[in-house]
């Protein structure tokens, strides 16, 4: 009964999303308040359907309820009820219902929120809103229906979920990362509804920068935990491999991030306004790129879901309506909308430029060396060949290392025209820069990187011009602007973890019985004992390794209702370093492959994270966003355009 | 005369398709440079596959032929396609825990003129049920 509810009340959500395509439209365009209100009603009623849905299926995980199919392949009866209740996570269709359920709560965010939005833009967001969660839950209901039973065979014991997720990185990655991708489809409602309206104005960017930051910060701290997560439990010690999968997420980050600064330009300068109405478009566009990428089998990789073509060409579908669709309305209307705006020389406009610039560079190197391969294959008749991670660094560090210039000037640099004696103060400032970071480098390397050096100079500059120009602000600064400087300051941090990491982290394989030691890097790790441990669905084998008085316990683990073996790594973690330790195969005569690894600065890089997403939340809480909601365009609106 | 916006626009535009040129100009090359091609067994065994170069190889690994060194981390292995074509890997390292006879794995590194690829990559499926898309078609051992 509870999977037929849950299936019905999904049937339910469809309806909605039908009706809040239908009456936002119209609404929209007849400028029908009443009309517009019922789809705020409507968006309720969907979101309440869509969370009972998903709770429902949440039920079934929980009562281990194996006649219904999802829930027989991704849990079992000994799996601990806290991986029960996130298992709903761990595949495809509960998944995809989540991210359904994250559209839900975004467009009721808007509907509730957007109570003073002009009459027609409010009515196109949530049409626009609706159409896409009308397409997705035909994709879910068609395609892939969690609720599915497996009658009359129903197992007495379920398949379990994949062992590499049962972990607490389940519960928080996946969830902020829709979060974020799903987020990005508020911007693109906002940028479908200025095409329609032909409006683009400063209230427009400033109604569409707080969802747009929000939904960034989501994306950039489920990135971080991604990132973190495979660091720590794939067990070796990569943060980020350039995995096709890992670019299907960065992709619409780094769109996102050039969407935001470039709204900044339309909000204060009313410049640039096509331009971000299209990157608007094409963020959410990437997102669902990178949907089709992970749920269409055209890719293998640690975060794929296994393959069935059907679905494959169902996304493919969406991802042209949706991103050809917006297209063809942007060619249609891009017209109507029209910016002009001058600035000279190193203006405030002109590095928001080169930033947009860079940022689309650098997601167009992405996004060739993702799609290569499949293209590739597609051409060469099935001949197979793949990108590796040379490639992405070769040509992605250079872009971000110039972007990281231009974004140390920024603080100086001011709207239409900036004194040049600003700049070159600032470039007074890298100047001193460079000494602190080569002497830090002499003092605590061995040897001295170029990449480093670049990395940590240009980090230690965009760090002290940006608290120089919060210090001069002091007494004027702005929540916004606040945001600015500190995610800036998180890039930093981020560049820094990244270089000094890839370059001073040292790795060892080393054959090891019980009474040995090793030396990495003038510490001893002794390697005391193994032991034979049981979990709740596993046995492992546990070694006990000591190294500066940390004790360390690395297990190799026996699922014993998948026939897989995970390797958990032992990490002490530190502000400056990690120590890492994994535990390979056993070997002849009691000894097993150990591998140790040193990671200076790792940390930072998911520090650098945090420190970027608690930054877009200070932005996005600016009270120039509120002070707009206070005033009432709604009516104002409706004047102006009837 | 242009008026200055429009020579504005003019410059953005040129500035945009210099950048984009540049870095399609960049991508490409470090493409070049960055490739892998991957081999299946009976490629290596025609010689099809070139020596020296960095490529990927992969197929099943066949039963009772991982001999691992006494001394150190070093283990050698044949991997077969199960059709008559089967070249020997050497690799010197742990190996993922997934690794396993009679199953699928991908191997990174170069071809060497004596026949045996030496590895500085193994890969294997990274679940019981998910196959490599390099090796899924394959036959498999039973």
């Amino acid at each position: 009964m509870i999977p037929e509810l849950g299936h019905f009340a999904a049937v339910f959500a469809l309806a909605c999303s039908v009706a809040i395509v239908g009456i936002g439209f119209i609404g929209a365009q007849q400028l029908r308040t009443n009309w517009v209100e019922a789809t705020c009603s409507l968006a309720k009623v969907q979101f309440v359907a869509l969370f009972a849905s998903f709770a429902l299926l949440v039920i079934c995980f929980l009562q281990d309820d194996f006649s219904v199919l999802y829930v027989a392949n991704n849990s079992n009866t000994a799996l601990p009820w806290h991986y029960k209740l996130v298992a709903v996570l761990g595949d495809h269709e509960g998944s995809f219902l989540f991210w359904i359920l994250v559209t839900a709560i975004w467009t009721l965010v808007v509907a509730l929120r957007g109570k003073r939005l002009p009459i027609e833009l409010h009515g196109y967001v949530l049409a626009t809103l609706g159409a896409l969660n009308l397409m997705f839950l035909l994709f879910l209901l068609g395609t892939s229906n969690p609720f599915l039973r497996l009658v009359p065979n129903v197992p007495a014991e379920g398949a379990d979920l994949n062992v590499i997720l049962q972990d607490v990185g389940l519960l928080v990655h996946p969830p902020f990362l829709y979060v974020g991708y799903v987020g990005f489809a508020v911007a693109f409602a906002f940028a479908v509804a200025a095409l329609m309206t032909g409006k683009v104005d400063s209230a427009w960017a400033r109604w569409t920068r707080p969802y747009t930051n929000i939904a960034w910060v989501f994306l950039t701290v489920g990135i971080a935990l991604g990132s973190w997560w495979a660091y720590y439990e794939l067990g070796w010690g990569g943060w980020w491999m350039w995995d096709p999968v890992e670019n299907a997420s960065f992709m619409p980050w780094i769109v996102g991030t050039a969407l935001i600064h470039s709204l900044a330009a339309t909000e204060k300068r009313g410049a640039f306004k096509n331009w971000t109405v299209l990157l608007a478009l094409m963020t959410f566009s990437l997102s669902l790129v990178g949907a089709f990428l992970v749920r269409s089998g055209v890719l293998t990789s640690v975060h794929a879901f296994a393959v069935d073509p059907q679905r494959g060409f169902v996304l493919l579908a969406i991802l042209c309506v949706t991103t050809g669709g917006a297209l063809v309305l942007y060619a249609l209307r891009a017209s109507t909308i029209r910016s002009r705006v001058q600035y000279w020389g190193i203006s405030r406009e002109l590095l928001l430029l080169i930033n947009n610039a860079l940022l689309v560079l650098a997601v167009s190197t992405v996004l060739i060396g993702t799609l290569y391969p499949l293209g590739y294959e597609w051409f060469m008749d099935g001949e197979k060949m793949s990108v590796g991670p040379p490639y992405f660094n070769s040509v992605f560090i250079p872009i971000m290392l110039v972007l990281a210039f231009f974004l140390a000037i920024a603080p100086v640099s001011r709207w239409k025209n900036t004194p040049m004696k600003l700049v070159k103060h600032s470039l007074l400032l890298l100047a001193g820069s460079v000494v602190v970071a080569l002497g830090t480098s002499l003092v605590l390397a061995d040897t001295l990187s170029v990449s480093v050096l670049c990395a940590s100079a240009l980090g230690i500059w965009i760090v002290v011009s940006h608290v120089q120009s919060i210090y001069r602000q002091r007494n004027s600064l702005t929540f916004g602007y606040l945001g600015m400087s500190v995610a800036h300051m998180g890039f930093a941090v981020t560049i820094i973890g990244v270089a000094v990491t890839s370059v001073y982290s040292d790795s060892r394989d080393v054959r090891l019985a019980t009474g040995d030691s090793i030396e990495l890097n003038e510490r001893t790790y002794e390697f005391v004992s193994v032991e034979r441990v049981r979990g709740p669905n596993y046995v492992s084998d546990q070694g006990r390794f000591l190294v500066d008085g940390i004790e360390l316990k690395p297990e190799r683990r026996q699922y014993l209702t998948r026939p897989t073996i995970t390797t958990e790594a032992a990490i002490s973690p530190g502000f400056t370093r990690d120590l890492f330790l994994s535990m390979g195969e056993p070997l002849d005569n009691g000894t097993w492959g150990v591998r140790v690894q040193e990671k200076p600065l790792v940390r930072w890089i998911w520090l650098g994270a945090l420190i970027m997403g608690i930054a877009g939340i200070t932005a996005a809480m600016d009270k120039r966003y509120r002070r707009l909601a206070a005033r009432d365009p709604r009516t104002l609106g409706v004047v102006a355009s009837s | 005369m242009m008026n200055p916006i429009r020579k504005q626009r003019v410059a953005t535009i040129v500035f945009l398709l210099v950048g984009g040129f540049v870095t399609t100009g960049l991508a490409l090359t470090a493409l070049q440079s960055n490739i892998d091609h991957f081999y299946l067994p009976h490629r290596i065994v025609d010689g099809e596959a070139p020596i020296d170069q960095r490529i990927r190889a992969g197929g099943l690994v066949m039963p009772g032929s991982i001999v691992r060194n006494e001394e150190d981390l070093r283990v050698r292995f044949t991997i077969t396609d199960l059709e008559g074509s089967t070249f020997d890997a050497e690799f010197e390292g742990l190996l993922p825990s997934l690794f396993e006879e009679g199953k699928g794995a991908i191997v990174i590194g170069q071809l060497k003129s004596d026949g045996v690829f030496y590895a500085q990559q193994v890969l294997a499926k990274h679940d019981e049920n998910y196959e490599a898309r390099e090796t899924a078609h394959m036959k498999q051992y039973e």
